[in-house]
């Protein structure tokens, strides 16, 4: 394979966790919720996953006990937050912090344990187009799935009305309540949606990239997960994107790692992080470009019949 | 059907039996894992949260943990109430390590000795600066950039460990420590003085007790965090009022910092005596949690700081007496926060049962 | 069944944890009547409308509709027999378009370009000047009224149900409501118009039902009575005159505004556009203008919230003050009482002797060290002088209700002895009593001197107080007139920035009347 079209091969690979975390985070702040438990879902459902598989040899029973750890996590923080009305970075915070331990606590049995290599599956035909066939269409099915996720939500937001409605919703809950519509059963929706989303992301990791467990596997991708759908700026492609451009990232520190280079190996693997805090800054400084793309009500409770 | 509705002022009965009541429910789910793991979930409880308490060495190391937990989560107080969310205390707390590390290193290579009531101020004033200018990056990124402080700070974490693994790696690498990563012990006239004899509980303990005063004073008493906590409850008021959010964030950041460095100095100046790879045990993010079950009120804090840390030991002596995972501790406190989070909104709120109406049919005049 | 009653309600009765807001209602409206539901702030009004339209569960009661009991358990049901509201506020989608809200709040699935054109249909039916692709939060608060209106009628209403529509009006922006609801009123639609307006009922009402406290104390024919028999059912007395010193004279200069431009911050909001007035001691001077034509912003230049303003443009007994923070303004003497009370005027949670610190600083003392005491005593001072019911300094301030929270906030402000004082819609949400206190205070401290600057959306209020009035629209002011010369149509026009005929174009003016 020709060197780029790797390059460009391993940074979809790689960003499709951030990829798919994005895309079901970008779901719950559309309609208004922040979920900082994200890396707490990502490990459990990473664990949830690993266990599966190991047990079933199914990688498509670990997807799917991935997505419902997930979901169901996101569940619970759903339930403080939109049912009690608990502070939602207060809940999300704890929901990472419990994640983590829960994540540790329930993998023990399984740490050192691998899987087997995930192989990749070309797709016909167009696989075997120069350059673009290795870098694009030769893949996991996994990195198929994210990009065909990323259209779906894009069609959903902005051709459906259920979309326009979780958009509006986003902007301001209080008319949408006022118009009679299940503000809260929507945003629970919402929220569980992403939970999948983000348990997928996590399975992702334990199931295909490493493939192993081990306590704290996902390495702070659920926090960049955070920061990329404000760098998206709450949009599917861009978020994509994005998640591609950080994989990219990651790769070429490892690749540079790996081949020897001059520079201290702790200095490429803060790379990711850094890049993140310079993207987040950058994308930040317009404020006024920001507020006109954030959903207004991202953060803030909402408490119908006040 | 059940319905929540908001009581007409907070209670006051549920105020206080909240905590309690959360510590309650987290021991309960503690007993239902043992069961479910096989083990017997009293002798499991007792382990975990009577045993700590019994015996003098055992209490002086619940409270030497607890020392580094208050004296961040004080100064995560002050942040949280104005509304800036600083999660990156073990970054701080990390990047006060090797401030304090640094000085230490450098004296005792050096060769030089001060008198105790000079050097070790000036190691521990070394890692208060570590840790504040770590934050002052967060407050500059969100000052000038509008970057939000909650990823930031959290990106900087995983930064500080790549910090000190260079460190410890390479250039602090102590040349006769047979090429293990670890920095050269300290010199003993920079070893905090102990507090209990033969324990390994230091003085810190007592400064983490004057720093929940001064913080008290601060928030209560002072007009400036009169201030910050306007800024965190209603920045529309604060801005009405003229009071500034930009120094408003930095002081925040800044004291947080200062006193999460403070915890890493007294880290590494304490039970450690030297830098090595292993200072990053989650204790800033413990501390997050000792903040909130303490009510972001420094009292609180002092009394959830001991709690904590009775569970951090717990979970440790669950290791080596009943073979548990250690991460058991971490799931429960995260547990118990969230458990706490849903207790403290019946505080504001309450559930009535309400009947599903019968329209009448009366008849129309 | 001609005679079938459209809606009637029988004993509804609400509790909340802190008030009972209705006791024992009842209603009765005919088809294709205007009926009128009178009473003040806090008389149990929006909770009855919010039981009719579903948002809200009676404890006990009973509704018909068209001669059937029905139980309306919520908004859709309430759209399926053919009531529909028509909100005064949190209804529309600021960033979305006419056509996209339009289309949210229909039940049926319609795709979005059949609904475009059906609002086209219905808006010119009616007369009512609609853009079904504009984004909402380019329209003027009248104008997404008529989307709002719009948007009802395209449901087929049997009952409309309006909640003090004319708040955000001008005068001749009423009138024209008033034709469209006479017009739907002869097809048949019962109209339940919900103010606290006696003029308007009397002009336009059938009959009226008026609340207090929440219960009925009368159901009357509105054009049988006069403005004084309404005001003693709606607060059992008649309303009160307020005293005036008609001999005075304005003083000096106090505070001088000239070419104050200001670009937006946010992307929603209006920019000023070359401001000017002068306001002297001893006078008020009334801002009138429908809400969303830059009072927010011109109040944040004037308070300090804002410091952009161009150096020179805001001066303070010749001082410049344009660039300076609220704390050094009021420590020259200008003092500003917000119109959003919990939020921004007072920290919800806090207690009212904390909130004094806001803007005052007793208590404060060297080295920014906190006497409660002297805190607490400065509360009880102004709790007492300003007959605010509350339970004592340490009360927390969303405790109290709005009328004592607001004379609260602006007996901290007089309490401070300004020199020049800004209040942004002094009565907003305040019973009747509170609000004449207010307005007393208000004349008591401009004949003791002090400068006084109201912006205010209630006409009546600006004509009852003020010295000169002058209006702002699209962010420029007019020029300034005595409140005797004054006519109500004349501000009403001037409401549309038609002040200055050869500096509007046509189209400017047709956008701009609300």
């Amino acid at each position: 394979m020709n060197e780029t079209a790797l390059l460009i091969n391993t940074a979809l690979a790689s960003g499709t966790t951030l990829a798919l975390a994005a895309l079901g985070l970008l779901i719950n702040e559309r309609a208004g919720v922040l979920n900082l438990g994200a890396e707490g879902m990502m490990l459990v459902a990473a664990v949830a996953g690993f266990a599966a598989a190991l047990l079933t040899g199914s990688d498509t029973l670990g997807f799917l006990a991935a997505a419902a750890a997930g979901a169901a996590l996101a569940a619970v923080f759903g339930v403080l937050v939109i049912f009690l009305n608990t502070n939602q970075y207060a809940t999300g915070l704890a929901l990472s912090l419990f994640g983590y331990g829960f994540s540790a606590f329930v993998g023990v049995a399984m740490v050192g344990k691998s899987l087997s290599p995930r192989e990749q599956v070309a797709i016909p035909v167009l696989s075997d187009l120069p350059f673009v066939g290795p870098a694009l269409f030769s893949h996991h099915p996994m990195v198929y799935v994210a990009m065909a996720l990323t259209a779906a939500i894009a069609w959903f937001f902005y051709r459906t009305r259920s979309g326009l409605l979780l958009r509006a919703i986003g902007e301001n809950p209080e008319p949408a309540h006022a118009l009679g519509y299940p503000v809260r059963a929507i945003r629970m929706a919402a929220v569980c949606a992403g939970g999948a989303l983000c348990g997928l992301a996590g399975a992702y990791i334990s199931l295909v990239t490493a493939p192993l467990w081990v306590e704290g596997l996902t390495a702070g991708r659920g926090w960049i997960a955070l920061a990329l759908t404000v760098f998206a700026t709450w949009r599917p492609a861009r978020a994509l994107l994005g998640a591609y451009l950080f994989g990219g990232v990651t790769v070429l520190q490892l690749n540079l790692q790996a081949q020897g280079v001059q520079i201290s190996s702790h200095l490429l693997t803060m790379l990711p992080y850094v890049a993140t805090i310079v993207v987040l800054a950058l994308i930040s400084r317009n404020t006024a470009f920001i507020r006109l793309n954030m959903p207004a009500s991202l953060g803030k409770p909402f408490r119908p019949g006040s | 059907m059940l319905k929540l509705e908001a009581r007409a002022a907070p209670s006051q009965w549920m105020t206080v039996a909240s905590p309690l009541l959360a510590l309650l429910l987290t021991a309960l789910v503690a007993a239902l894992i043992l069961a479910g793991i096989g083990q017997d979930p009293l002798a499991g409880l007792r382990v975990l949260f009577i045993e700590p308490l019994t015996g003098r060495r055992q209490i002086s190391e619940v409270l030497l943990k607890a020392t580094p937990l208050i004296v961040i989560a004080l100064g995560l107080a002050v942040c949280y109430r104005a509304n800036v969310w600083n999660i990156g205390a073990e970054g701080q707390f990390l990047l006060g390590c090797v401030g304090a590390g640094g000085m230490a290193i450098w004296l005792t290579t050096q060769g030089i000795v001060l008198p105790k009531i000079v050097g070790i101020p000036l190691v521990l004033l070394a890692g208060m600066l570590g840790g504040l200018l770590w934050a002052a990056l967060v407050a500059l990124l969100r000052d000038r950039f509008n970057a939000n402080e909650i990823l930031v700070s959290l990106m900087l974490v995983y930064v500080a460990q790549q910090v000190v693994n260079a460190l410890v790696f390479g250039p602090w690498k102590d040349p006769q420590g047979f090429n293990m990563p670890q920095s050269v012990g300290f010199h003993a006239s920079l070893h905090l003085p102990p507090l209990l004899e033969r324990t390994r509980l230091h003085i810190g303990f007592v400064i983490a007790i004057v720093l929940a005063l001064v913080v008290t004073l601060f928030l209560f008493r002072s007009f400036r965090g009169f201030q910050l906590q306007v800024g965190g409850l209603a920045p529309a008021a604060a801005r009405y009022a003229g009071f500034s959010a930009r120094s408003a964030l930095w002081t925040a950041l800044l004291l947080s910092g200062a006193l999460a460095g403070l915890a890493g100095a007294m880290e590494v100046a304490g039970p450690t005596k030297q830098v090595t790879p292993y200072l990053s045990t989650g204790l800033g993010f413990t501390a997050i949690i000792v903040c909130f079950v303490g009510r972001l009120n420094p009292l609180g804090i002092v009394a959830a700081g001991v709690l904590l840390s009775l569970m951090l030991i717990g979970g440790e002596l669950a290791q080596s007496r009943l073979g548990l995972p250690n991460a058991m501790a971490s799931v429960l406190q995260g547990l118990l926060l969230l458990i706490l989070l849903a207790c403290d909104t019946f505080i504001h709120q309450r559930l009535r049962w309400m009947p599903s109406r019968k329209s009448s049919n009366k008849a129309v005049a | 069944m001609s005679t079938a009653l459209r809606l009637e309600l029988t004993g509804i009765s609400k509790q909340y944890p802190a008030v009972k807001a209705n006791d024992r209602v009842s209603l009765r409206v005919k088809p294709g009547e205007i009926h009128a539901v009178l009473g003040e702030n806090g008389a149990g009004k929006s909770t009855l409308m919010k039981v009719i339209y579903g948002a809200v569960q009676p404890d006990e009661g009973a509704i018909h509709f068209d001669g059937r009991p029905v139980r309306v358990a919520s908004p859709a049901m309430a759209r399926a027999l053919g009531i529909s509201m028509v909100y005064q506020h949190f209804s529309l989608f600021d960033t979305l378009t006419v056509a996209q809200n339009v289309w949210l709040g229909l039940d049926k699935s319609l795709a979005l370009p059949e609904v475009t054109a059906r609002i086209r249909e219905v808006a010119t039916g009616y007369g009512l000047d609609v853009e079904p692709e504009r984004p909402v939060h380019t329209l003027s608060v009248g104008e997404r009224q008529r989307v709002e209106i719009v948007r009802a009628l395209l449901t087929k209403p049997k009952l409309l149900i309006l909640d003090e529509p004319t708040s955000v009006l001008t005068p001749q922006a009423v009138d024209k409501l008033f034709v469209v609801l006479r017009r739907l009123a002869d097809e048949g639609t019962s109209i339940l118009y919900i103010s606290h307006k006696l003029d308007e009922i009397r002009a336009l009402c059938h009959h009226c039902t008026v609340l207090r406290g929440g219960k009925v104390t009368g159901e009357v024919d509105p054009t049988q009575e006069s403005n004084a028999s309404l005001s003693r059912l709606m607060i059992g007395a008649e309303p009160p005159a307020l005293k005036h010193d008609t001999q005075h004279t304005a003083g000096p200069v106090a505070m001088a505004v000239q070419r104050l431009s200001l670009p937006t911050a946010d992307p929603f909001g209006v920019a000023l556009d070359g401001i000017a007035l002068e306001l002297r001691s001893g006078e008020i001077l009334g801002i009138a203008g429908v809400s969303g034509n830059g009072q927010q912003e011109l109040m944040a230049a004037l308070s300090g919230e804002d410091v952009r303003a161009p150096a020179g443009s805001i001066t303070l007994f010749g001082q410049d003050i344009a660039r300076l923070p609220p704390q050094r303004r009021r420590a020259l003497g200008l003092h500003f009482v917000p119109e959003e009370r919990l939020g921004r005027g007072a920290v919800p949670t806090l207690s009212l002797a904390e909130n004094t610190l806001l803007t005052r600083s007793a208590g404060i003392g060297r080295g920014g060290w906190l006497a409660p005491g002297e805190v607490a005593a400065l509360a009880r001072k102004l709790i007492d002088r300003f007959q605010v019911k509350a339970g004592g300094p340490g009360a927390a301030a969303r405790s109290l209700s709005g009328g004592n929270l607001q004379k609260f906030l602006v007996g901290r402000e007089i309490d401070a002895a300004p020199k020049v004082l800004i209040v942004a819609q002094p009565t907003w949400g305040v019973d009747v009593g509170a609000a004449a206190l207010i307005r007393g205070e208000l004349l008591a401290l401009r004949d003791a001197g002090c400068a006084v600057l109201v912006v205010s959306e209630e006409l009546d209020e600006l004509f009852e107080i003020s010295d000169r009035l002058v209006v702002i629209a699209r962010g420029r002011l007019s020029p300034a007139l005595p409140a005797a010369e004054a006519t109500v149509e004349q501000i009403g026009t001037w409401m549309s920035g038609l002040w200055d005929a050869a500096t509007v174009t046509a189209s400017e003016g047709r956008h701009a009347e609300a």
